[in-house]
C-alpha cells in the first residue's frame, strides 16, 4: 500500500505529514508534485497544510485547478481515503470534493493554538478505528478556517454523518456548529483544519498527548482491511 | 550622495581617477554604515569568535555550528529598523524574508524564526500600538507562508521608541556539514540572478537606513512576496543538494551593487555583468537603480558549465524566472556592462571593503548624574503592585503575538512559546536546540557595559533553564547615529561588555550586525543591544519548562541585591529613571550556570524559570499561573542584600533561578548547591489557589485566578481595544 502526498508549490507541511507516517508509523509514502498527471499505484491520498500558490486569489483555488487533482477526484470517485489538512481542506473545497467553505476567522487573525476536537463520525477511513465523542487534543494553525455552509448544506451534513470533527469547547476559528472536519456523501474524501501531523508524537505536545496519531493509524488500518 | 568628502577622495586616489555616476551609486550603497560597518569594524574586532563548534563564524551571511553527527546548525539576525517605522508591515516581513536567505546562502534549511521588537508606550501612543500591531501581522504574514516556525523572541516597550520601532529578526538553519557553501569558484562559471524582477522598490534602502529617519521615504521600503520565497527555499535546498552550485548569496541592502562586490570579494576574483540580462518588472530602469534596487525575493548563484542546465530544470520546476548576468573572471574587478557599453569597473575589494571611520568618544553626563536615584515611597498594597507588573505590557503574556505566528510548522517545537524561557527545537541528529533573544534597553540605557552583559547574561540563563548548554551567540547592536561621540561611547561600552562576557563563560560570536542612526520622534534610541544565544541539548529528559507542580519546593539560586535601576518597577511604576543597574559578577555567574546545568542532568528539579524583567515576584507568579497553582513564600528565606521588601520582591539582579524539586530530591539538590558555593533558599511551597509571600504576615496575597486575568489580558486589551 502506498500514500500520496501532494506538493503544490507553497504546500508547506508536507515533510511533517511524511515524517508522521514514514518515520512514526513507518507507512510507505512519497511525495507527488502537483504537475503529476497520473496517480496510478496510490491507495490513499494527503493534500497538506500551507500556503498553494501563497493563498493568491483565495486559498487553495489555484491549486484545485492543478493537473494532478483530476486524478485525486478520480481516485476520490473510486472511493480512495483523500485526506486534505488545513490548506488541503481549503483546496479540497474549492475543486468541488466537499460542500461549504472556509472563510476568514472571527478573530480576523491567523491563530496557533492547541485545542480539542471530538469525532462526530467514524464511518471514515480516518476515523473508523475511534469511537464517535472520543476527545483528540490537536492545534489549529490558520487564518481562514472558519468553516460555512449554508443551513441546508450543513442539515445534511449533520443528519448523514458527514460532520466528522467539532471542536470541543474551544473553537478558535467560529465555524458553524464549531466544525472542523467534514467528509463527503461516501466518507471517503475528509477535510479538517486542524493539524493531526502536529499532534502524533507525545514529544511535540504540550500537555504529552500524542492522540492524532489514532487518525492516521486508522487510515493504515483501513488500507490493510482492503488488501 | 552620502559619501563623505574623505571618502570621495580616497575611492579618486584608489581609482586614480574620477568615479563615474554609476560607480558612486555602487559606492555609495556598499559604503553606507549599513552594508560596510565603517564604523564599528575595529571595535567587533574585539569579540572572540573561535570556539570548538565554530566552523565559520561572523563575516559570512551565517554563523556555522557544529552540532556532531555530521550536522550543522547556521544562524544569523538582522533588522529591518526604518522599513518598519514607515512601513510596519512590509518592513517586518522583507526583515524576515532578508535573514532567511542569509541562512539558504550557507546551504542550510532555515527552521526557526525569532523576533526581537523594540515599540513606544502602547499605553499611552496610538502610533505605537499602531506599529505593533502591524509589525506583528507582517512577521505573521511572512513566516507563516513559508512554513518556517516563528518560535520567540521578546518584546520591549519604552518611550525613547516613540515613533518608532526596532524589528530584529534572527533565523536558524539546519544542514549536512558537507553541504555547506564555502563561496568558490573559477574563472568562466556562471553568475545567474534568479527570483523576483527587479523593480524600484528599496532605491537606497541601505542609504536610507544609513541616516536617521527624518523623512518617511516610503520608495525605499521594499514590497514583500513570501509565497515567491518560499519557491527560492525549495529550489535552493534542491541545487544544495544535488550539489550543483558553488556559491549562493542573497540580495538584501545595496542590491546587486553589495551583492557581486561581496561575491567577487570573497572568492576572490572577478565578476564581469551585464545587466540589460536582469529580469525586470518595470522598463526604462537606469543602470545606477539596476544596481542598487533593493527588489526582495533575489538569490545569485555561481554555477560551473556543467551544472548550468541542471540548475536551470530546478529553477524551471518551481517557475522561478532567472537570467544568467555574467561570469566570474580572472581580474579581481566588478565589471558592469549594459549591452556592450561599460557602465563601471572597480576593484571588488574596493567596493566591499569602505575606508574605516574614525569616531569619537566621550562619555555622556547623563551616566553619572543618573546612577543614583532617590527611592520611591514604600507602596502600601504589593499585591496591587504586583498586579500592575504583571499588566506592564513588557512583562505581561505575550500570547496574542505568538498566537499569530505558526510555531508549529515542521514538527520540531518542542517547548513552545509561552510554556518556558527558551524555545526548544528538534534536530535531525537527536538533539534538541535551544534558541532566545534578549535585550533591555533600559539597563543599557543607564550602564551600557552592564546593562548588555546583562542581556547575555539572560539570554544564557533562559536556555539553560530549559536544560541546554550555551553554545553559541550572536549580537544585534542597535544604537543612534555613531557620529555623536556620547552614542560611540555607548556603542564602545555594550560591546566591551559582551566581550568581557563573551571570553569569560567561553561562548563564541557567531554573527551578528549593527544598526546605526536609529532615532525616534524623541531623538535617540536607548542603547538596544540584542543577544540572540543558542544552547544544545543532548538528552530530551533534560528538557524543563517553568510549570511548577503542586507540593514541589521551591528554591531561590542566588543573591537579590539592591538593583533597581532600570527596574521595570522603578520604570513602569515610579517613573523613576535612574539608579544603580544590575551587574554580573562573571565568576558567580559561572558557576551558578554550570551548577543548573548539572542540577537538570542529574534530574533534581522538576521546572526552572530565571528572574529577570520584574524581578522575583513576577517569576515565581509566571510558574503559578503556567502550573496552575498558587505558592507559600517564606520572604525570609530569601537571600538577600536588600533592606527594603518592594526592591527585594522586583529588583533584576542576575545570576537567579528560581526551581521546583519534588520533596525526595530537595536534600541532593542543597548537596549540589552548597558543594559549588552556589547562595541559595529554601523559599516556600507549591501550593493552593494563591500567591502568598510573606514576613510576619503576609505582604502579598492574590488569587492564581487574579494574576493569570491581569498578566494574559493585557496586551490584548491594549492592542484589540485600546
Amino acid at each position: 500500500m502506498k500514500i500520496g502526498i501532494v506538493v503544490f508549490p507553497g504546500s508547506n507541511c508536507d515533510k511533517d505529514v511524511h515524517h508522521v507516517l514514514r518515520n512514526v508509523l513507518h507507512a510507505d509514502a512519497d511525495f507527488v508534485w502537483h504537475k503529476r498527471d497520473n496517480l496510478q499505484g496510490y491507495d490513499a491520498i494527503v493534500l497538506p497544510g500551507g500556503f498553494a500558490y501563497g493563498d493568491r486569489l483565495r486559498a487553495g483555488v489555484i491549486a484545485a485547478f492543478s493537473p494532478v487533482m483530476k486524478e485525486v477526484k478520480r481516485l476520490a470517485k473510486e472511493g480512495k481515503p483523500i485526506l486534505g489538512v488545513c490548506n488541503g481542506f481549503q483546496i479540497l473545497v474549492e475543486s468541488g470534493l466537499l460542500p461549504g467553505a472556509l472563510m476568514k476567522n472571527n478573530s480576523l487573525k491567523f491563530v496557533c493554538k492547541w485545542t480539542k476536537i471530538t469525532v462526530e463520525s467514524n464511518r471514515t477511513p480516518f476515523t473508523h478505528t475511534l469511537e464517535p465523542k472520543q476527545q483528540i487534543r490537536i492545534p489549529v494553525a490558520n487564518q481562514e478556517g472558519r468553516y460555512y455552509a449554508d443551513p441546508k448544506t450543513i442539515e445534511t451534513l449533520e443528519n448523514n454523518n458527514h460532520v466528522v470533527f467539532k471542536y470541543h469547547e474551544d473553537d478558535p476559528n467560529g465555524s458553524v456548529n464549531g466544525i472542523a472536519g467534514i467528509s463527503n456523501e461516501q466518507g471517503n474524501v475528509v477535510g479538517m483544519m486542524p493539524h493531526p501531523e502536529r499532534a502524533s508524537e507525545s514529544i511535540l505536545s504540550p500537555v504529552g498527548s500524542n492522540d492524532a496519531v489514532l487518525i492516521f493509524e486508522s487510515l493504515l488500518d483501513y488500507l490493510d482491511e482492503q488488501r | 550622495m552620502s559619501l563623505t568628502q574623505e571618502e570621495l577622495v580616497y575611492l579618486k586616489n584608489e581609482l586614480k581617477r574620477q568615479p563615474n555616476e554609476v560607480e558612486l551609486n555602487i559606492v555609495e550603497a556598499e559604503w553606507s554604515e549599513h552594508c560596510s560597518y565603517k564604523s564599528s569594524k575595529p571595535l567587533l574586532k574585539l569579540l572572540p569568535t573561535e570556539g570548538k563548534r565554530v566552523l565559520l563564524g561572523p563575516g559570512y551571511d551565517a554563523g556555522v555550528l557544529d552540532i556532531g553527527n555530521g550536522y550543522v546548525i547556521t544562524v544569523h539576525i538582522e533588522s529591518h529598523n526604518h522599513p518598519s517605522a514607515v512601513e510596519p508591515y512590509g518592513g517586518a516581513a522583507t526583515g524576515v524574508g532578508g535573514v532567511i536567505r542569509d541562512i539558504l546562502s550557507m546551504g542550510t534549511r532555515p527552521i526557526a524564526v525569532l523576533d526581537s521588537l523594540r515599540f513606544g508606550n502602547i499605553e499611552k501612543e496610538g502610533n505605537a500600538r499602531w506599529l505593533f500591531k502591524h509589525v506583528v501581522r507582517g512577521i505573521a504574514d511572512y513566516g507563516n507562508c513559508l512554513g518556517i516556525p516563528t518560535v520567540g523572541g521578546e518584546v520591549e516597550f519604552d518611550s525613547s521608541f516613540e515613533n518608532y520601532c526596532l524589528v530584529d529578526v534572527a533565523s536558524v538553519g539546519i544542514g549536512k556539514k558537507e553541504d555547506i557553501i564555502t563561496t568558490v569558484a573559477d574563472n568562466d562559471d556562471y553568475v545567474v540572478l534568479a527570483g523576483g524582477s527587479t523593480g524600484r522598490d528599496g532605491i537606497h534602502g541601505a542609504s536610507f537606513a544609513s541616516k536617521a529617519l527624518e523623512e518617511e521615504n516610503r520608495s525605499a521600503v521594499q514590497i514583500p512576496d513570501p509565497f515567491l520565497e518560499k519557491l527560492l527555499i525549495e529550489a535552493t535546498m534542491d541545487a544544495v543538494n544535488a550539489k550543483c552550485v558553488k556559491a549562493v548569496k542573497d540580495l538584501g541592502g545595496g542590491g546587486l551593487s553589495c551583492c557581486l562586490s561581496e561575491t567577487a570579494d570573497k572568492i576572490g576574483k572577478g565578476i564581469e555583468v551585464d545587466i540589460s540580462k536582469v529580469h525586470v518588472r518595470e522598463h526604462g530602469m537606469t543602470p545606477a537603480e539596476l544596481m542598487i534596487s533593493e527588489s526582495q525575493e533575489r538569490m545569485l548563484y555561481v554555477v560551473d558549465e556543467a551544472h548550468l542546465e541542471q540548475l536551470f530544470s530546478i529553477l524551471n520546476k518551481y517557475e522561478i524566472s532567472h537570467s544568467v548576468i555574467g561570469k566570474v573572471s580572472d581580474h579581481g574587478d566588478l565589471v558592469v556592462r549594459y549591452d556592450s557599453n561599460l557602465i563601471a569597473r572597480m576593484p571588488a575589494r574596493l567596493i566591499a571593503n569602505a575606508p574605516l571611520a574614525n569616531r569619537m568618544t566621550k562619555k555622556p553626563r547623563y551616566i553619572d548624574e543618573l546612577a543614583s536615584a532617590k527611592k520611591p515611597s514604600l507602596p502600601g498594597d504589593l499585591g496591587e503592585i504586583l498586579l500592575k507588573m504583571l499588566s506592564n505590557p513588557t512583562i505581561a503574556s505575550k500570547r496574542w503575538v505568538y498566537q499569530q505566528y505558526d510555531h508549529e510548522v515542521g514538527v520540531r517545537t518542542v517547548v513552545k512559546p509561552g510554556y518556558a524561557d527558551a524555545s526548544v527545537l528538534r534536530l535531525d541528529n537527536g538533539k534538541f536546540l535551544a534558541v532566545k533573544l534578549d535585550g533591555n534597553s533600559k539597563h543599557c540605557y543607564l550602564d551600557p557595559y552592564n546593562g548588555a552583559i546583562g542581556c547575555f547574561a539572560e539570554a544564557c540563563r533562559n536556555v539553560i533553564a530549559v536544560g541546554a548548554e550555551p553554545i553559541g551567540m550572536v549580537d544585534h547592536l542597535q544604537f543612534g547615529s555613531p557620529e555623536d561621540p556620547e552614542i560611540f561611547w555607548t556603542f564602545n561600552e555594550a560591546l566591551k561588555g559582551i566581550s568581557d562576557y563573551s571570553k569569560t563563560l567561553n561562548i563564541p560570536c557567531v554573527g551578528g550586525k549593527v544598526s546605526f542612526y536609529n532615532e525616534g520622534s524623541k531623538g535617540k534610541i536607548k542603547p538596544s543591544p540584542v543577544i540572540g544565544v543558542l544552547g544544545l541539548i543532548d538528552n530530551v529528559s533534560w528538557i524543563k519548562t517553568s510549570a511548577i507542580k503542586e507540593g514541589d519546593t521551591l528554591i531561590i539560586i542566588g543573591i537579590t541585591k539592591d538593583e533597581m535601576g532600570g527596574s521595570e518597577y522603578y520604570e513602569y511604576v515610579h517613573g523613576i529613571v535612574g539608579g544603580n543597574v544590575p551587574k554580573v559578577d562573571l565568576a558567580n555567574d559561572g558557576t551558578v550556570m554550570q551548577t543548573m546545568m548539572n542540577m537538570i542532568r542529574n534530574g533534581f528539579v522538576n521546572s526552572v524559570h530565571d528572574c529577570s524583567k520584574g524581578g522575583l515576584a513576577v517569576a515565581l507568579t509566571e510558574m503559578c499561573i503556567l502550573g496552575g497553582v498558587g505558592a507559600t513564600i517564606d520572604i525570609s528565606k530569601i537571600p538577600s542584600e536588600c533592606s527594603r521588601i518592594d526592591d527585594l520582591l522586583f529588583s533584576e539582579s542576575h545570576s537567579r533561578f528560581i526551581v521546583s524539586v519534588e520533596n525526595d530530591k530537595l536534600d541532593k539538590v542543597t548537596d549540589m548547591l552548597e558543594s559549588s558555593n552556589v547562595t541559595y533558599g529554601v523559599m516556600g511551597k507549591a501550593q493552593g489557589n494563591s500567591i502568598i509571600l510573606s514576613k510576619n504576615g503576609s505582604v502579598v496575597d492574590i488569587s492564581v485566578d487574579k494574576a493569570e486575568n491581569a498578566w494574559v489580558s493585557a496586551i490584548e486589551g491594549l492592542v484589540e481595544h485600546g
